[in-house]
């Protein structure tokens, strides 16, 4: 029954849209999703490898622009965007590897969240290339929703199966071997800067794609949005802790709680604009009480409900 | 032919020397043991063995190949696996992941590793505990599930950095019978060792480590007759 259960969940996902449900909850459950892939992607380094990363919005913007830029420049669909984020996203990732993958620990995560800053002050900078700040519009493809549903869904399943499947391997075995003790790992024959820059490179790949689909999806970017360090960067942590680290579906999980965590306060009358301080606040709860996030720590939730229970 | 050759080698940290021209060598399937007080070297100098510090001077050769300057992973590949004194493992893993990790470096598939791994367990007495996650273990478990980590990567040359500390007597016996299986396989040991007792009758030779400097090396009957080593490191007879 388990093994099925990603299979159960995306003919449930799959058959959701001919329920006609409305535009706007069509627009979250894209949200869920786009978010999802961007969680499961971190998932790969910050998760399983333990490399974690402050700066995801740097692959994340690339993916967009590489979209974006694709239709604005070259004419081309912005779909186009998938397969052309690939070789600029993985070179990024590769250099970015070779100068912050030596680091460890604090010194890595500051590394990140500057490499993260540098692409946003880069993208405002470089006006001929990216209109800065002016942004990039696009043409969208579809008024409906349903397509975009559909195709984020696609990519989703893929990033599921691409995360479970390498989890499971010899590399899955390496990557968590590296999160759990370097010096240890290395010493057991593990080349470990090699197998870091593999999950590096991998979840970079992934979190284009969430980005390339957003430009498709949203149609307008700007460096403050898709480079943004709290509302990229930092939310794709958010998802990832809150659902639970280094498990299949605590991005998932993640992403529904985020998504509609945000669309809740953001809809509040008076603490609307500080739903990122709440955040801020949810993610100091999560850490003390679920470190494994909910799923990781669904034995020790499940048990809370059970006590109250029995009191009443 | 010596499966391993100390050649020479300084480690210095700043102005202090580690280790100062040191050379000796491993003969294939013998058990070296080195010992030493506190603070002698024995830990930097596998550390050196083992790719984790480039010797400052000299160098390391294996099977008649430099491997001083490889990286701690290339050596392993090569065949040489170690344990750490304070011990490291994998601690959200079970303890069979742990070996599972191990024991891909020489195996390709999942279920070939698996096989490995659970042959290595039964070597080792942790069979039992093979699902425990290994953070729970007791220490004694923890220094054998380095050992059985180690031996994992099928090493033909193993360095057992105090494998015995802090062992009980009951575990003391197991872990010694383990070594002395691991030679039968015809695996060459070095180990670094403070129990007197267990290198006396486990070691075919020993070095001995002071200041940095190897001050003596023979069999236990030779060191134990040799009067630099007992003012240093084992303590005159009358003053124990």
């Amino acid at each position: 029954m388990k093994r099925f259960a990603p299979l159960i969940v995306l003919a449930a996902m799959a058959v959701l849209p001919l329920l006609g449900l409305s535009s706007y909850v069509m627009h979250l459950l894209i949200l869920v999703i786009m978010w999802s892939v961007s969680g499961m992607a971190w998932n790969l380094l910050g998760g399983y490898t333990g490399q974690v990363s402050f700066g995801h919005a740097a692959f994340f913007g690339l993916g967009a622009y590489c979209a974006g830029l694709a239709s604005f420049h070259l004419n081309l669909s912005s779909w186009y965007g998938f397969p052309l984020s690939i070789p600029f996203v993985a070179a990024t990732a590769l250099v970015m590897g070779l100068i912050v993958l030596r680091l460890r620990g604090p010194y890595f995560v500051l590394a990140t969240l500057a490499l993260g800053e540098i692409m946003r002050i880069t993208a405002e900078n470089l006006t001929d290339l990216t209109q800065g700040n002016l942004g990039i519009m696009i043409q969208r493809t579809w008024v409906e929703k349903t397509g975009y549903y559909y195709v984020i869904l696609g990519v989703a399943a893929l990033t599921f199966w691409v995360v479970k499947l390498l989890a499971e391997s010899r590399w899955g075995y390496y990557f968590v071997a590296i999160r759990e003790d370097q010096d240890a790992a290395e010493s057991l024959g593990i080349n470990t800067t090699l197998y870091k820059t593999i999950a590096l490179t991998v979840s970079a790949v992934i979190t284009g794609f969430s980005g390339a689909f957003y430009m498709n999806y949203m149609g307008y970017i700007d460096p403050q949005v898709v480079f943004s360090l709290g509302d990229i960067s930092i939310l794709t942590i958010m998802v990832v802790m809150v659902g639970g680290v280094a498990t299949y579906w605590g991005p998932v999980v993640g992403a529904v709680i985020m998504v509609l965590l945000a669309e809740v306060i953001r809809s509040l009358p008076y603490v609307g604009t500080a739903y990122q301080t709440l955040f801020g606040v949810l993610l100091i709860v999560i850490i003390i009480y679920l470190p494994n996030g909910l799923v990781g720590d669904r034995q020790t939730l499940a048990r809370l409900f059970k006590k109250k229970g029995a009191a009443v | 032919m010596a499966l391993l050759t100390v050649d020479k080698v300084s480690m210095f940290f700043g102005g202090l020397a580690a280790l100062s021209n040191i050379s000796f060598s491993v003969e294939q399937g013998e058990i070296l043991a080195l010992i030493g007080p506190n603070g002698a070297g024995k830990t930097t100098l596998f550390n050196v063995v083992n790719g984790f510090y480039k010797p400052s001077r000299g160098e390391v050769r294996f099977k008649d190949r430099t491997v001083s300057g490889l990286k701690p992973h290339q050596i392993c590949r090569l065949g040489v696996a170690r344990t750490f004194q304070v011990v490291k493992p994998l601690q959200r893993m079970s303890v069979l992941d742990n070996v599972i990790a191990s024991a891909f470096l020489r195996s390709r598939t999942k279920a070939g590793a698996e096989r490995r791994a659970l042959e290595i367990l039964e070597f080792t007495g942790l069979m039992e505990d093979r699902a425990m996650i290994s953070k729970g273990l007791p220490l004694g478990k923890r220094k054998r599930l380095e050992i059985a980590r180690a031996l994992a990567t099928e090493p033909e040359l193993i360095l057992l950095d105090e494998s015995f500390a802090g062992l009980n007597p009951a575990e003391l016996d197991v872990s010694i019978e383990i070594i002395k299986g691991i030679k039968k396989k015809g695996v060459t040991i070095m180990i670094i060792e403070h129990h007197m007792k267990v290198i006396m009758s486990i070691s075919d030779r020993i070095v001995v480590l002071n200041y940095g400097q190897k001050i003596a090396e023979g069999t236990p009957a030779e060191i134990s007759a040799n009067p630099l080593v007992v003012e240093a490191y084992l303590g005159e007879a009358e003053g124990a």
